[in-house]
Order: C-alpha cells, then sequence, then structure tokens
C-alpha cells in the first residue's frame, strides 16, 4: 500500500461510501461554478459582445451550440476511457460514471444539433444543411443512441455495462476517423460554407464568452454526472451497509 | 488441481450463491448439489472460464476443460459424424482421425449419418458426450449427464467415469437425481442460494 | 491452433452452403432494393448514373448488415459459441474463421453481383473497375465491423435493428470513401486517394476487430 497521496485518492474514491461522501460535498460547489461562469458567459455573449458583421444577431447562439458540441465530443471521450478501466480493471466506479455520462452527452448533442439548426434558419434559409459539423455531430448522435439502446437492450446492469464498454471503445477509435470522412465528403460536395464559429481569425470579444460557456458546461456535467452517479450507486447499493449507514448519517464522512 | 476459494457471483447486485470453497486432485470427482436454481450451473460455468468470478479466486488445472451442459453443441444441419469429426479435429493436433470407434463406444454409429436435428433427445445427449472421448485427460465439466438417457445410457455414463477416473483426471459433475457411482474418489460440494439473513 | 481455424471455416461453409436461403436472401435483397430505385426515382438515365455509387454501396451494406445477425445467433443458441470459447485457441482466430465465411458467402457474391447492378443503374463503364474494387476492399469491412455488432447483439431481443444502429454509423467512412471514389471515377477523376483510404481501413479492422469481435462475445455469453 504506497502512501503516495494520489493513490491513495484513487484507491479511496474506488469505495462506494467515499466516493457517495465526496461528491456529495462537491455537487453544490460545480452547480455554483456553473451558474457563475454561465451568467457571465451569456452576459457578456448575449449583450456585450458586437454584432457580427455577416450574420447580425444570429449568430449568438454559438455561444451554446460550440459548448454544446465540445461536451458532445468530450464525453464520448470520457464514457470510452471510462470504459477502458471498467473492462481492464473491473472498477465499478468507472462502470458507473460511463453509465451516467451517456445521457448527458446524447443530451448535449441533440442541443448541439437543434441550436445548429435553429441558427440555419436565418442564415441558410432552411433549418437543416449537411454541413460537415452538423452531418459528425449526427452521427456521433447515432453513436450515443446505440450505446443507449444497448444499455437497455441487456438487463443484467454490469452485463449491460461491459457492452456499452467495448462499444463505447469501438466507437472513440471510428470518431476521428468518421470526422475525417465527413469533412472530405463536405467538402467535395458543397463547396466552402460559411463556418459556423467563424473564420479561423474570430474576434476577441467574441471569443472569450465563447471558451467561458464552454468551461461552463464543464460544470454542469460534473455537478449532473456525480448527481446521477451517486443515486446509481446507492440503487446498486442499497442492501450494503455503507448504504444504510449513509441513509441514516448522511453527510458524515465514512 | 483445481481449487476453488471463497468464490462468489453477483447477479443484479446481488450475490447468487454463498461463497464456495472446494479442492479436487488427481483422479477425484466432485459431485456437485443443491437446490434447483442456487446457482450450479453457474458455478460450472464459472470453473469452465465462460463466466468470470464477482470474487474469490480459482486455480484451474493446466489440462484443458471438456464441458458438457444443458445446450448441448450439436449443429442441427450437420450430420451426427460431420459434427463430432468437427469437434475431433478440434481437440487435436493430428491430421483428421476416424472416429468411428468412438461413435461405436457412444452406441451411435447407426446414427453417423443423419442430421442431428432428427435424433431424439436421448441420442443427442450421446452425440455430446462422445466429445469427452476426445478429450481424455481434461477436466470434464458434466451439467446432468445422466438426464435424457435410457438404462444403457446411464451404465455408459458410469463407465466412462470410471475409465476416467483410472486416468488419474478430474470430474466435476452436477447431478439431480442419479447418483454418481459410489467406487469413485468421490468429494461433494453443496451450493447454497443467497439468502438475505446475512 | 492451425487445424481449429480450418476446421471452423469448412464447418461453417459447410453450414452456410446447406442452408441456401441462408446465403441467397441476402442476394435477391441486394438485387431488390437496387431495382426499387429506378422504380421510386424514375428511369431518367442521368440520373440514375449519379446515384449508382450510393445506391450500390447503400444496397450492399444493407443486404450485408442483415445476413450478421445470424452469424454468432445459432451457435449461441445451440450451445456450440461456449465449445469454441473453452479451448486453448484464440478466439480471436476462431472468430475470423466465421467472419472469413461469412465473406465467402455474403461478400464475394455482391462484389460478383455489381457489374449486373452497375449496368442497370447507368453507370459508365470506366467506374466498373473502381466499383468492384471499392467492394473488394470495402465487403470484408462490412463483415468485419458488423460482426462486432453482431456479437454485442447477439442473444437480445430486437437484435436486428440494434444491430443496424449499432453498426451503421461506424460503416459511414466506408460508404463514403467508396461512393465518392466510384463517383470521381465516373466524372473522369482519380480515386487513388479514396482506395488508399479504404485499404487503410480495412488493414486496421483485420487487424483490431476479431479481438473486439471476441471480447464482445465473451461479454454475450457472461
Amino acid at each position: 500500500m504506497t502512501k503516495n497521496p494520489i493513490m491513495l485518492f484513487i484507491h479511496k474514491t474506488g469505495s462506494p461510501g467515499y466516493f457517495y461522501w465526496l461528491s456529495g460535498k462537491m455537487i453544490p460547489w460545480l452547480w455554483a461554478a456553473f451558474f457563475i461562469f454561465a451568467a457571465w458567459g451569456l452576459y457578456q455573449g448575449l449583450f456585450v459582445a458586437p454584432t457580427d458583421y455577416l450574420q447580425g444577431e444570429s449568430y449568438r447562439i454559438i455561444y451554446i451550440h460550440v459548448a454544446s458540441a465540445w461536451m458532445s465530443m468530450m464525453i464520448y471521450g470520457i464514457m470510452a476511457v471510462m470504459g477502458f478501466i471498467a473492462l481492464v480493471w473491473h472498477i465499478r466506479i468507472a462502470e458507473i460514471l460511463m453509465i451516467s455520462s451517456a445521457p448527458i452527452g446524447a443530451a448535449f448533442t441533440i442541443i448541439a444539433l437543434a441550436t445548429g439548426s435553429l441558427w440555419g434558419k436565418p442564415t441558410w434559409g432552411t433549418y437543416w444543411v449537411w454541413d460537415a459539423r452538423l452531418t459528425s455531430e449526427l452521427v456521433l448522435l447515432f453513436l450515443y443512441l446505440g450505446i443507449l439502446g444497448l444499455h437497455a437492450a441487456i438487463e443484467e446492469p454490469r452485463k449491460a455495462a461491459r457492452a456499452v464498454a467495448l462499444l463505447a471503445i469501438v466507437g472513440i477509435v471510428n470518431l476521428p476517423i468518421i470526422h475525417f470522412s465527413v469533412k472530405w465528403w463536405n467538402t467535395l460536395h458543397q463547396g466552402s460554407t460559411i463556418n459556423l464559429a467563424g473564420e479561423s481569425t474570430i474576434d476577441i470579444s467574441m471569443l472569450v464568452p465563447m471558451l467561458v460557456m464552454a468551461i461552463a458546461t464543464k460544470f454542469f456535467y460534473g455537478a449532473v454526472l456525480l448527481s446521477r452517479a451517486r443515486v446509481l450507486l446507492l440503487t446498486q447499493d442499497l442492501k450494503k451497509q455503507w448504504a444504510a449507514r449513509t441513509i441514516k448519517n448522511p453527510g458524515v464522512k465514512p | 488441481m483445481l481449487i476453488l476459494n471463497n468464490i462468489t457471483l453477483e447477479r443484479y447486485y446481488e450475490p447468487v450463491f454463498e461463497p464456495v470453497s472446494a479442492q479436487l486432485g488427481a483422479g477425484e470427482t466432485l459431485m456437485v448439489t443443491g437446490t434447483n436454481g442456487c446457482g450450479k450451473t453457474t458455478l460450472i460455468r464459472i470453473i469452465a472460464g465462460l463466466l468470470d468470478a464477482s470474487s474469490g479466486k480459482m486455480q484451474i488445472p493446466e489440462q484443458a476443460v471438456a464441458y458438457v451442459g444443458h445446450y448441448l453443441g450439436l449443429k442441427d444441419t450437420l450430420t451426427v459424424r460431420e459434427n463430432l469429426q468437427f469437434y475431433a479435429r478440434f481437440s487435436t493436433t493430428e491430421g483428421d482421425r476416424d472416429i468411428t470407434p468412438e461413435l461405436e463406444r457412444m452406441q451411435i454409429l447407426p446414427l453417423a449419418d443423419q442430421p442431428a436435428r432428427s435424433l431424439s433427445a436421448g441420442q443427442r445427449k450421446r452425440c455430446a458426450l462422445a466429445r469427452l472421448l476426445f478429450q481424455p485427460d481434461a477436466l470434464w465439466l458434466l451439467d446432468e449427464p445422466y438426464a435424457n438417457l435410457d438404462a444403457d445410457g446411464l451404465s455408459l455414463v458410469d463407465r466412462l467415469l470410471r475409465e476416467h477416473k483410472a486416468r488419474g483426471s478430474m470430474a466435476v459433475v452436477v447431478s439431480h437425481n442419479r447418483l454418481v457411482p459410489d467406487d469413485l474418489d468421490i468429494k461433494t460440494l453443496e451450493v447454497r442460494a443467497w439468502s438475505d439473513e446475512q | 491452433m492451425n487445424n481449429s481455424f480450418i476446421a471452423l471455416l469448412r464447418r461453417d461453409f459447410l453450414m452456410i452452403l446447406r442452408n441456401k436461403s441462408e446465403w441467397l436472401q441476402p442476394l435477391f435483397f441486394l438485387v431488390v432494393v437496387v431495382s426499387l430505385f429506378p422504380l421510386g426515382l424514375g428511369p431518367g438515365p442521368t440520373l440514375l448514373a449519379r446515384i449508382a455509387p450510393g445506391v450500390i454501396w447503400i444496397a450492399a451494406l444493407l443486404a450485408s448488415v442483415l445476413s450478421l445477425d445470424q452469424l454468432f445467433r445459432s451457435d449461441y443458441e445451440d450451445g456450440s459459441l461456449e465449445q469454441l470459447m473453452l479451448g486453448n485457441q484464440s478466439l480471436s482466430l476462431l472468430v475470423f474463421a466465421k467472419l472469413l465465411a461469412h465473406w465467402l458467402t455474403t461478400g464475394l457474391p455482391i462484389i460478383a453481383l455489381s457489374p449486373l447492378l452497375a449496368v442497370w443503374l447507368n453507370l459508365p463503364m470506366e467506374a466498373f473497375p473502381t466499383l468492384v474494387k471499392s467492394l473488394i476492399l470495402g465487403t470484408p469491412v462490412l463483415t468485419l465491423v458488423g460482426g462486432i455488432g453482431a456479437a454485442l447483439t447477439v442473444g437480445l431481443r430486437g437484435g436486428g435493428q440494434l444491430l443496424a444502429l449499432l453498426v451503421f454509423p461506424l460503416l459511414v467512412p466506408i460508404l463514403i470513401f467508396a461512393t465518392m471514389g466510384v463517383s470521381a471515377v465516373a466524372g473522369g477523376m482519380e480515386a487513388s486517394a479514396h482506395m488508399g483510404l479504404m485499404f487503410a481501413y480495412l488493414i486496421m479492422s483485420l487487424t483490431l476487430a476479431p479481438f473486439a469481435c471476441a471480447a464482445a462475445l465473451r461479454i454475450s455469453i457472461s
């Protein structure tokens, strides 16, 4: 048993009681951080940042769209990593975090698609265009739906988690290839499309709120993820000792 | 040597049976007993390596494993001969061998060129058990080997087990209605379903 | 080890050939689906020529994936799959034998039929070799990647549709590279980049998919 504090921490969070207590402590802070960043980011993005010379006011949806799209991809990556840890080392917390992340990632993907579509109407005149980014997001949504579908179809929960872990790993290996192929497909079929996130020379006054929103969504993800994970953990371990103790004395460090 | 040390398996976050421990040495036969649904088949599958135990340690012998379970592993569209020829090729490294002796042994030679789907349950059981003849040194895992067999079939299984012991090989047997012959080196293991009053 | 690989390949091949509907059905499906397009879109030769690469490839994809559901299912149901896992042989190698048998009986016939389909859809003759090449490089990938989906969904109710949902997103790159390549040649341009990418993807699938399949089967059987 090593005295390295990092290893000790990892080992401790593997224990359900400790994870439950620690995540309970973290969640309010995560929500607070989310509200602060989101408030500032949305204020800057919706009211302070200048009007885009090309797209007018409608471009402002990128403050939600881009952050959501980034989250949808990051969460899939996290799922794949958690899946790998769960399959190789059989760590249950990794399984729980992976499963709890899936619906959140799917939701972000849907938000990215919906905001992208809403942005499309004033800009292109239609609600949907097979632009490279949107098409990639759509395929990513299908990957998420596959994960949710597979998980729902398998009855035994730990077997379902293992199957999903494998699928997530297979998906993450393919994801860069899918992105690349869709981008290639798009350039050949459509010519240049207005890049939703703006040209590479995006003005700093627009860039900052976008990054702030990106950070805000990470806190959102953290808060929701830990909330779901705790509930899942407690439900699974209802008959175990740590659960009984926690229910009797919530908030007490184990 | 087969060693099971506090093996548990969880399904739906609950243990299926109470921790199981056993030891089996050369020439010994492990009789696994327990009520319906207590997890005997699951335990055999853990020993076979098809399932991972949730906790506990298991040491399996270095020999291969031969498993005859509820699902017999016979392809309906292939004949008896083709089915068993496949398993013979599968278990050995020598080229094709003539499996007529094994077919005779199990008394299924007349059926050799019939498709497996046209066989009765007892005949299919004999075909599945014939696999054991290709793996004489393996750890035999038999889940209800006597089921569906007529009197000749029952004594055939007894003979197979006796020869297995004589070779110094190990076997694990789950059998509800019929016990293995007394002259084997028998160890018993009772699997108890998990109950919540712990 | 080689022994078991060949034994399994022979056995599966024999079983598929014996069950004629198992390997003929995907081909009938392919032919019927392709013929639906002129019926649905009108027989105008220019339109058909333009959509030909996509239609043929999508039909091949559907035909291949639909036949994958059976790949592991009967072995799972009668207990043969477990027997493959018991031995000392590498499960990945054995899985590869099954995938190979599937491709030989599904992918190869699709490749053989493709010129006929290309004629039906008025694909320019210059593009025929590229079409066939894309199918030679791509149909194995359909089997390999589809096999992972089949392994994950074996034994599940609603397996076929779930299998399609799992597998289609993963096959998007192959579909894009293949159809773009054939269209390029039909338009008088080159497709070496497309074929190169398909070849790379094929190599990647050949090395990784059998392992993923084997891992998925272990999970499904547990």
